[in-house]
């Protein structure tokens, strides 16, 4: 479902972020993408969510070629994706409710099904006493919970969370790590990007490993070696 | 609506910047209005006067008049009767015992009988003066004031003509600086919010999703700017009204500010929401694009 052919991405003659990038990811599966800063791993992350376009190659997504998406169609095609980011990414001037309820509007849904869901999917992170919080009146785990309740309101086929506990302390990433389980055993497929040994070695799903911008090796149980 | 409340300082300084602007362009309104009306009140001043030998009959001065009143370049025309005329000398020097001595032992009334008449527009004072110059008049016509005061006339004309454009250049000129500055304003505004514009895009919202919000706080800031601008310039202009009637008696700018206030509200409005409106729109599209 998800596929990325030959995909290259170079700024320049010294920088290359990506060579010859040939992965396929199925429906349903927890993907671990890792690798050193600098590996590769957000730019990967950045071409299959349409934020950029490969120099060479092709991204394939469902139905989709995300290399030849255009700006209109584009949210089009990110609603069927739900993004968890390292700084969270929650709209400062909502609340809670809001910047969950804000994905479902983005996506045309009517307000009686956002009345309905949106608090369904914040009990389903532990936040539904926090529905009336905003961004800054709540900590790093509890701002990303609500960024994970956001990224799952619209039940998407897959969530792509990019450094998730990058900014989070262990106890807290351990959480946010057990909630991405989760949402994989109820069918989403997950894709997490991380350089955090410990969480990808305790998970025993696939691992793919990245290494200044090329596959180095891509296990299913695997285990993040560093190299 | 929430966002703009929420973006508390934010707003206010866009509407801060927008009353300027809504400011400035009711003061070019009044400023308008106030030289036309002191051009208006000067060319009233202007006529041309011709005075008849005081053996010229009355009834072909009324002839005379009649033509006059038939040119389309014509305001009116005002006779005044040798006796008229000599009334009105004793009424302006009632007070000066000399002069109404000497007015009263005068056998004959020395004051000649004339016509005084304004035109539509001082330009054409030349065309009316160029009438009373057919030789069938001559006998009549001891003398016409238009000649003493044909430089003061022309160059009243050039003033006119050149105060008319000039107010319409400031006017275009002030009109465009202003929606730069509100353009600009609201251009940094947006700019301050591009992170939040990202996050909008990265969760799948469509650009008119994107756009429409900072559209409308546009609008409200436009409105809510308009009707500051009205509430602010009513005091302001009652309080100077009176020193200006000081200096042109007929000009009362605040029965003409309040008999517009409506007309002003709807022009304060159409431009702030316009201009408002139309910056958001302009400013949020480079941040549609990834």
């Amino acid at each position: 479902m998800i596929a990325f052919q030959s995909v290259f991405k170079v700024y320049n003659s010294h920088s290359v972020a990506l060579e010859d990038i040939n992965i396929r990811i199925n429906p349903g599966e927890f993907v671990s993408i890792v690798g050193r800063s600098g590996a590769g791993k957000s730019t990967a992350i950045k071409l299959l969510t349409g934020g950029d376009k490969p120099t060479k190659g092709r991204i394939f997504f469902g139905q989709y070629e995300v290399n030849k998406l255009s700006d209109v169609e584009l949210p089009q095609f990110r609603r069927h994706i739900g993004i968890v980011f390292q700084d969270f990414r929650l709209l400062p001037t909502k609340n809670a409710y809001e910047n969950v309820a804000f994905a479902m509007e983005a996506a045309g849904r009517p307000q009686s099904e956002i009345k309905e869901m949106v608090p369904q999917v914040m009990e389903m992170v532990g936040l539904s006493d926090k529905l009336a919080n905003f961004p800054h009146e709540l900590s790093g785990g509890e701002k990303q919970r609500v960024a994970i309740a956001r990224a799952m309101v619209n039940r998407p086929e897959v969530i792509i969370a990019d450094e998730p506990t990058g900014n989070l302390d262990p106890f807290h990433s351990a959480e946010i790590v057990a909630l991405l389980k989760k949402i994989n055993e109820l069918g989403t497929t997950l894709i997490l990007a991380t350089h955090e040994k410990d969480i990808v070695n305790e998970l025993e799903k696939r691992v793919i490993t990245l290494d200044r911008g090329r596959v180095i090796r891509d296990e299913e149980k695997g285990k993040y070696i560093l190299i | 609506m929430k966002s703009f409340w929420r973006n508390g300082w934010l707003s206010a300084t866009t509407v801060a910047i927008m009353l300027l602007a809504l400011l400035v362009s009711m003061g070019l309104i009044i400023f308008s209005y106030i030289t036309d009306q002191a051009v208006a009140s000067l060319q009233d001043k202007i006529d041309i006067s011709v005075y008849f030998k005081t053996t010229a009959p009355e009834d072909e001065i009324l002839n005379i008049k009649s033509s006059l009143e038939s040119m389309a370049e014509v305001k009116n025309v005002e006779y005044i009767s040798s006796a008229q005329a000599l009334e009105i000398f004793k009424n302006k020097h009632s007070e000066d015992q000399a002069i109404s001595q000497a007015v009263n032992e005068l056998n004959a009334n020395p004051l000649e009988p004339s016509l005084n008449i304004k035109a539509k527009q001082t330009s054409q004072y030349a065309k009316i003066a160029d009438y009373f110059n057919s030789p069938d008049l001559a006998k009549y016509i001891d003398s016409v004031s238009y000649a003493k005061n044909q430089t003061a006339i022309d160059r009243l004309n050039i003033i006119v003509q050149n105060v008319g454009r000039g107010g319409f250049v400031l006017t275009l000129v002030m009109a465009l600086i202003a929606g730069l500055v509100v353009f600009n304003t609201i251009r940094l505004a947006i700019y301050s919010n591009r992170d939040e514009i990202g996050i909008m895009r990265a969760v799948g919202a469509s650009n008119g999703l994107v756009r429409g919000p900072y559209v409308v706080e546009g609008v409200i800031g436009g409105v809510t700017a308009a009707g500051l601008s009205v509430l602010i310039s009513a005091p302001i202009i009652y309080s100077i009204s009176p020193y200006l009637n000081s200096f042109i008696p007929d000009l009362n700018i605040f029965n003409y500010f309040s008999s517009n206030v409506l007309k002003f509200t709807a022009y304060q409005i159409l431009f702030a929401v316009v201009i408002g409106g139309l910056s958001s729109f302009i400013a949020v599209k480079r941040y549609l694009r990834d």
